[in-house]
Parts: C-alpha cells; structure tokens; sequence
C-alpha cells in the first residue's frame, strides 16, 4: 500500500523525528521500498521560510518546549530552561547546523583502550570502528556533497577565516583550512553554490547547504514509500505482553491523540527527547522504561568541550559575512596527554550577528567591559572550541515530573557537570584560541563560555555487552528486536568531530541492516 | 509610545523652560519624557515620567554605548509603560533612589558620574527587578534593527545576494 498510509497498517515501520538520524533513515528505507511513517513533532519549513534574523528564525525553528537544567555547568544558571539550540522542524537541527563534516579519528572509536582509565569517566569503546564505517562515510559525505571530500573543491575563505587563518599560521599550526563542509562551494545534487550570505544557523536560504528537509525528506515522499505527518508529537511507545513494540501513540496537530502501528520503531528525536520518550513509555513490563535493562537510558549524556574564542582588532573583521563556520584548525584534534587531557578538539570558525553576540558573549554581564567589547562588534572575529567530553553516567536526562510539557508529561531535565578532563582541554583551547588572535594583532581577547548544547549525544548508547549501554552496533536496543535507536544518542563516546556525518553515515547503515533483516524475516 | 516628530509639539525652549533635569532624559510636563536634544519623546501612561526618565538612564547604565542615543535606551524599556508592569517598576525606581540616598545624593538620575551609578546598579543586581531589566535589555536594545548600524551589523544579506559579490573576503589587512 503507498503513502499514506492507515493507523492500523502494522506493515509500516514508524520513524520518530526527521534530522540528519531519522530523516536520512526514512529516505533511505523508502528507497529501498520499506513503507515508513514519519512523525515530526515540528512544522515544514523550506529555504522560502528561513528568515535573515537571529531572533526571528529562533523563534520560528527552536525547540522551545519545557525543559529543566542542573549541575556546575553555566548554561543552567545562564539558560535554565534552554539547555540545547535545536530545531523542531522537518530536517530537524538539519536546517540550523553549520555544516562542519568530520569522519571520527581511528582511534576514537575505542576511547576505552586509547585513553585508558580516566577516573570519574564511563568510557567505552564503540562495538564498530572506523573501518568498518568507512564506506558508509564515504556514501555520507556522496550525499552530503561535502567539501574537499571526493572530487568537490573547497569553499573560498571569508573574512573571518582570513584572521584565523593567518594567526593559525603564525602560530606553526599546519592543518588549516576552510574545512569539510556539507555546503556547496560548486553547484552539486540540485543544489545551488553558497552565496557567502552568512545566516547559516538560521536555515540556508539557497539551500546550498545540505539539510534533511529539502533533500532527503522530499525524496523519500517521492518514492511513494514515505508518509511525513508533520506536528505530530510523539507521547509514548506502545508494546504488546510478549514485549514486542506495536506502536506508538502521538498527538496530531489539533492536539487529538493517535495510535500508528508498526512492524518497527525507531527513535530519532535527539539525545534529550529521545531517552525521555523511552523513560515516559514506563509499563508494569518495563518499569524503569522501554530498553533500559542496563538503566543506562539517559546516561552518559554527551554535549562536546565547547566554548569559544572571540577577539577585537583596531581594523574591521566583519565576521558576520559568508559562511558562518568558514574554516578549521585541526592540529590540536589529535590524542595525546602531554598537554594534560585525554581526547582532541577543533578549532572552528564562528561568525554571530550582533543579537547574539549579545546574548552569548557572556551571559548576565553587564556595564563596560561588556559594552566596549561590544563596540568592538565590527572589528571582531571568532572561533567555537569542539573537543571530545567524558561520559558520566551521572550526567544524564531524566524526568522532572514538577514541570510538564503541554502534553501533560513530564519534561526533561538535563544534567551535566563537566569532567575535570572537560575543563583542561577547554582551558588548552581557550589559550590555543586567544594565541591565534594574538599572533595577528588581536587588542583585546575574550573566552566565551559554552552556548546552550546543540551537539547532544550519548543518551542511548551503543555497546558490545547488553550491561553497558542500550543498542547494539546496530542502533537495534539490546532488549527490544523492533525497537531502534535512529539518532545520536547512540554514541558511544562523542570523538571531537562534529557528529552530524556520522549521525548520517550511521543512518544510512542502519537502513541496510533494516531492510536485510525483514527481507530475512527476522523483523 | 511614539518616536520621532509626531508628538514633537513642543519646541526646544519650551522643553528647557518646562522640563525637569532627569538624567539623560527630561521630563516634559505631565506624561512625557523627552530627550534633552528634543530628538525625541515618548508619551507615558502608567508610569510616573520620572520613573521612565530614570529607567532610562538605568538602562544606559546597564549597557552603556556612548554612541548609542538615548531613544534606542527609550525603546527598549517602553514596553514596561503597562498597567501590569508599572507597580513593580515603580518600587523598583523607588530602590534606586533610595540607595542613592542612602549614599549621600539627592536621586539616582543626579549623582554626576556614571561610577557612581554603577555602585548602586552593583548593590541591587541580584534583585529580581535588575535582572528583569537587564534581560529584558539584551534583546529589547540589541535586536533593534535601528541600532545594528551603529555597531555596523548589517543585518540580512539574502535580498542582496549574501556577500559572494559584496566583500565576504573584502579584509586588506591580514
């Protein structure tokens, strides 16, 4: 039977969330000819809808639901009820991300053995490795259309790439450029060449940059195999007495609940929504939650050691213009602990407009150090700081069953405080970061601290031993056969790359996986 | 609140022969504050005009930008001239007043220097009342699109192409 389809078609395998986990998984199913049911929480909207302003297009993307925060990190005294930048939209956090694609390091797979004991962290190595992922990459950043990957060239560096660039350089740093980024720098898969706008958080207005939305989720539909219910919020994972999942129950647009049956579900609602879907799916056969035999469900959640750089020059920058993340500096990615952690980070470029900046320079400051910094808007460039963190089980996402979302169920509450290893690599970073400027003329720098998450992973992780994480190498849940994990929540451990490729690249095996084990029968 | 020349009825004398020195703004007769310069006024409803006069220097303590003019300050705390807001403000001016007091000046808005001010900001900046202003500031003054030209923000580059054709790699220094 073709899209759409009926609530009581219990053929269809049901996705939940469509970013760069869900929505590749969809198209690549339907391609496959899987009939799938996509639900969406959020609203479509496509490069005529995404809005040149900060405020403006936060407004109309974010996931703006009620969420509560704890722990020493400064986004839950900064943003108590915002602790992750993500999108509620078709495509997901697909439309507001920068586009940096990163294949993990080799020995990132097995942090474990690379790193070896670090105290107060659950480390683990993932069950697959690089290897192993690398055909899958390889078909990740094919659909991507990602730069200085394949033949495609990379794009030209703005002017705030220019200032890195040149102070990167100084300092003997030699793995500078403007980076593998899933943005047009020629015209390439029906999508146009990036026009230098800027704005790329607030969704690609020539979808030069890759996102779900206007790529993969309209070729999936295409294919007469997907059904994309959009503002359709998922509520709970329903299951039958053997255990099996039937179905899930949603809310649709007019708020009116609806039960879709499914041959299998997957999850792909990002490292907060995603756990918290399984915790609030609680039954008398579960009753710490849906694939939580390990009670590793919500743990280890992962946001990445961020944090950024931004300096002021007596001459203009104009960091704003072109590609928001125009480039990168990767020496410092590398593992080695003679600089007293374990792990690597990015540098990265980072332009914000002048809304932002004065939301996120430093949060709650005020009087003249903050308004001369400020003044200095123009004359201003800037780096992010993406480094790998620690998982702790104790850094985690539960229910705070005081707050309520407008469905009646418990939010979550995101826990985090940063592993003593999180802060000396920031620390590293923040000098790295400021020596960069300082090499080329930099008059006043300053250390940013970390904006609200928008990598979240690890929530669901995935482990060779049913005890220690929630999936498989699969993305299949250790205690559910039909019940996957679609998102990056399955992370492992986070690496320091941007996770969006691999998220991707994960995705796009999982659908093989999928598709072989039904036409086995085995699902 | 209106801005710029409609409600300028009064002319620069009468301002200086009718006001009251009020910080950065005067205030103008009853419900209005104006600029010393007369570029511009704003009419009020709830609140005392002395209290908007002082909430506006407050504002400009807060995010002090000297080549930002005091009717972007303005425009950015307008939005508390309500009835449900205006109790609060009011006893939130009366608190700074009083701590001027207590530190030896007749009122917030006439105590001469700015560090002065800044004392009395630092003494009450756990309270509810700063932090709701000070909030309410970092997007009610910086998402002004009237004002990113004075930073040089240039705000949405779409309409115009983005920059491929307009300077994105413009910088002749580096």
């Amino acid at each position: 039977m073709a899209a759409p389809y009926d609530m009581n078609d219990d053929s269809v395998v049901v996705i939940i969330g469509t970013g760069a986990g869900g929505g590749v998984l969809a198209n690549e199913l339907a391609q496959k000819g899987v009939s799938v049911v996509a639900l969406e929480a959020g609203g479509r909207y496509l490069p005529e809808d995404y809005i040149n302003d900060e405020w403006e297009s936060f407004g109309q993307l974010a996931w703006l639901d009620a969420r509560t925060t704890s722990g020493d990190w400064r986004v839950a005294n900064d943003f108590s009820g915002l602790p992750a930048w993500i999108v509620k939209a078709v495509g997901g956090t697909t439309t507001h991300w920068a586009g940096a694609s990163l294949r993990f390091q080799d020995h990132e797979w097995k942090a474990k053995t690379n790193y070896g004991d670090v105290q107060g962290a659950n480390l683990l190595d993932w069950p697959i490795d690089g290897a192993e992922m690398a055909p899958y990459y390889e078909k990740a950043e094919t659909k991507l259309g990602v730069t200085r990957t394949g033949d495609r060239a990379g794009l030209p560096g703005n002017n705030n790439f220019k200032v890195f660039e040149a102070g990167a350089k100084a300092l003997g740093y030699k793995e500078v450029h403007t980076g593998r980024m899933a943005i047009n720098s020629a015209d390439y898969d029906d999508r146009m060449a990036c026009q230098q706008t800027g704005f790329c958080f607030q969704g690609c207005k020539w979808g030069a940059k890759w996102s779900a939305a206007y790529t993969d989720i309209p070729r999936g539909e295409a294919t007469g195999n997907l059904e994309v219910r959009e503002r359709a919020h998922v509520l709970k994972i329903e299951h039958d007495d053997s255990g099996k999942i039937t179905g899930v129950l949603y809310a649709d647009a007019d708020g009116n609940q609806q039960m879709q049956k499914a041959r299998i579900v997957c999850v792909a609602g990002n490292s907060i929504e995603s756990p918290r879907l399984l915790l609030n799916s609680a039954s008398s056969m579960f009753p710490d939650g849906l694939a939580n035999s390990s009670g590793q469900v919500g743990r280890n959640y992962l946001r990445h050691m961020t944090g950024s750089v931004y300096a002021v020059f007596d001459k203009p920058v104009k960091m704003w213009r072109g590609t928001t993340m125009a480039g990168i500096i990767q020496d410092e990615s590398r593992h080695d602990p003679s600089r007293g952690f374990v792990g690597g980070y990015e540098l990265e470029t980072l332009g914000l407009g002048l809304p932002f900046m004065a939301a996120f320079l430093d949060p709650g400051a005020w009087g003249r150090e903050f308004t001369t910094a400020l003044d200095g808007y123009e004359n201003m460039a800037g780096m992010w700081i993406v480094g790998e963190d620690m998982p702790q089980e104790t850094n985690r996402i539960t229910l705070n069953h005081d707050v309520k979302d407008q469905h009646g169920l418990p939010a979550p509450n995101v826990h985090f405080d940063d592993h003593p290893n999180d802060i000396a690599m920031r620390n590293h970073a923040y000098k790295q970061g400021a020596a960069v400027y300082d090499a080329v003329g930099a008059t006043r720098v300053f250390p940013t601290p970390p904006y609200p998450s928008t990598h979240n992973l690890g929530t669901n992780r995935m482990s060779e031993n049913p005890r220690d994480g929630v999936v498989n190498k699969h993305g299949q849940t250790h205690d559910i056969a039909n019940l996957f994990i679609s998102d990056g929540s399955q992370f492992t451990t986070g690496a320091a790359e941007n996770p969006t490729l691999t998220i991707v690249a994960l995705a796009i095996r999982q659908a093989d996986h999928i598709a072989s084990e039904m036409n086995k029968g085995n699902l | 609140m209106t801005m710029g020349s409609q409600k300028l009825t009064l002319t620069r004398r009468d301002l200086l022969s009718h006001s009251v020195a009020a910080g950065a703004a005067f205030v103008v007769g009853s419900g209005y504050v104006a600029s010393t310069s007369a570029a511009w006024a704003m009419e009020v409803e709830h609140l005392q005009p002395e209290t908007m006069a002082t909430l506006i220097q407050m504002a400009r303590d807060i995010y002090p930008h000297d080549h930002v003019a005091d009717e972007f300050y303005a425009a950015a705390v307008k939005g508390y001239d309500n009835a449900d807001s205006a109790e609060t403000v009011e006893s939130g001016i009366a608190a700074l007043n009083a701590a001027a007091v207590g530190l030896g000046f007749v009122s917030y808005v006439d105590t001469g220097w700015e560090r002065d001010r800044v004392d009395i900001l630092r003494g009450m900046e756990n309270s509810g009342f700063f932090q709701t202003v000070r909030g309410g500031l970092v997007t009610g003054l910086y998402n002004q699109k009237a004002v990113w030209p004075l930073f040089g923000y240039e705000g949405e580059s779409f309409s115009k192409g983005g920059y491929i054709d307009r300077g994105f790699d413009d910088i002749n220094w580096i």
